[in-house]
């Protein structure tokens, strides 16, 4: 660990650690509409403006359809934007997504997660992001607040490669990392700033040579557009790697595409994403201090989802159960144990699955829940079908 | 065309429309009364496409080429001298 490279520590909510990475990635353009439990990051952000600690643009805008709006033109002139929403903003979003990602901008999103109303609920569940999983943009879950920092520096550079040229999220829940104080070891000012060096490729909206964004693409040549945003995606899961890479030499961490506690020759190994993987592995550890062998998967890089690795990690255990924090209403399982079943399918793997759904509308996930969890897989009653954990009967 | 000749994200020269013949489009045509025109440019900001042309003193024509026939310009027109008519 280069800790010659951190210049303070300061104990940051997760809302404050992504607006304090945003001022350091000397953002151009912030457009965002203040939803809880993101709205700490848009009051920060605009008072770096007004304070003059960070010489962008903040548009305050009335919704966020229009906040996204904004960045899209913002983007188009080459500018380095950002935006930030929760749960009803960023599926108002939804439309102005497929604008994004289908024009290449390389725009970097917050995404505090919140369940969706109705019932109205304030906490944290995936479905936000998993409404708009399909929408070409590169997908980060985050586990602590320190990730969070770091994944938001992070996704500037993956976004603004030339050889990706996608949007980006950086993903975590509301409230439980939103809203909750880590100790956070922040890097200095100058060398993020030239970690982030300003791309020279981008392309500028000139009056002098003007440009024509989202044209008209008839049936004989739409389909090629998202063959080329599909290479990108298989192409930002190496540039991924890269920037991990610089990132450490920057600031000494590194996380990984997936993070993989015990699941070599793991009996079971659990996969999941978000903050609760590291409520899992406590579990995890106290089963295996009792005699058991269990593992945990933990998926960071969810779009692009790397294939290779997850099913490298999966390829010894003799059961695998997959953690969806959202429902796919209807459907066979959740969209996370379903990536997992298609990625084991595709190389020809075949194990027993049990699907899990837990923590929807900010239902606590505890480390005895994770054991329970652990002990049915052991039972083996539960394959099959998706399994509602915790739910009331 | 293969994806791999396609412009990135499908952002492309600006302007292409004026290789577009859209003639086609048109039931009705706008028909110019010189008599009553007073060149004051309405329907110059009006056309929703580069359809009505300036010239030096500021006498308007119609690209016959470019006009799709919505007769905005008709309705727009003060001094009622832009009168569509039926294609033949």
């Amino acid at each position: 660990m280069t800790q010659a490279q951190t210049a303070r520590v300061a104990a940051l909510q997760g809302d404050e650690a992504v607006a304090e990475a945003v001022r350091q990635s000397d953002v151009d353009v912030i457009a965002a509409y203040p939803i809880t439990p993101q709205t700490i990051i848009v009051e920060k952000l605009a008072e770096f403006v007004a304070d003059g600690k960070l010489k962008g643009e903040f548009i305050p805008v009335e919704s966020e359809h229009s906040a996204l709006s904004a960045c899209i033109g913002a983007s188009a002139t080459g500018a380095r934007v950002f935006t930030a929403t929760s749960s009803q903003g960023l599926a108002y979003m939804h439309e102005m997504l497929y604008n994004v990602s289908g024009m290449r901008l390389p725009i970097v999103m917050a995404v505090a997660n919140r369940a969706l109303s109705a019932p109205l609920v304030l906490n944290a569940d995936h479905s936000d992001m998993m409404g708009s999983r399909d929408s070409g943009w590169i997908q980060i879950y985050a586990e602590n607040v320190e990730e969070i920092y770091d994944r938001t520096i992070q996704l500037f550079k993956l976004s603004e490669d030339p050889r990706v040229m996608l949007p980006s999220v950086i993903s975590f829940e509301g409230f439980i990392l939103s809203h909750d104080k880590e100790r956070v070891r922040l890097l200095d000012d100058e060398p993020v700033r030239r970690f982030l060096e300003r791309p020279r490729h981008i392309h500028r909206l000139d009056p002098d040579e003007p440009l024509t964004f989202g044209a008209i693409a008839n049936p004989d040549n739409y389909y090629e557009f998202r063959k080329q945003q599909s290479e990108a995606m298989n192409t930002a899961l190496h540039v991924f790697d890269e920037v991990e890479m610089d990132f450490e030499a920057l600031g000494g961490r590194v996380y990984g595409a997936v993070d993989a506690y015990n699941t070599d020759g793991a009996d079971t190994v659990m996969v999941i994403n978000g903050c609760a993987a590291g409520t899992m592995r406590a579990a995890a550890r106290s089963l295996n201090a009792s005699g058991e062998n269990v593992g945990v998967l933990a998926i960071k890089l969810y779009r692009p989802f790397p294939v290779e690795q997850v099913v490298a990690h999966l390829s010894e255990a003799k059961s695998v159960i997959t953690m969806d924090r959202s429902m796919s209403i209807g459907a066979p399982s959740g969209p996370l144990s379903e990536d997992v079943k298609a990625s084991l399918q595709a190389s020809g793997m075949s194990k027993q699955v049990m699907s899990v759904v837990y923590g929807i509308g900010g239902r606590d996930m505890s480390v005895e829940d994770g054991k329970n969890i652990f002990g049915m897989a052991k039972e083996g009653s539960s394959f099959g079908a998706a399994l509602m954990y915790g739910v009331k009967v | 065309m293969s994806w791999k000749q396609l412009e990135e994200g499908a952002v492309v020269k600006g302007g292409t429309s004026s290789s577009y013949i859209v003639s086609g489009w048109r039931v009705k045509k706008p028909i110019i009364n010189e008599a009553k025109c007073t060149n004051c440019l309405i329907c110059w900001i009006y056309c929703p496409e580069p359809a009505i042309l300036r010239h030096e003193g500021g006498k308007v024509t119609i690209d016959y080429d470019h006009c799709k026939g919505c007769g905005i310009c008709e309705t727009e027109c003060p001094p009622k001298a832009i009168t569509m008519v039926k294609e033949t």
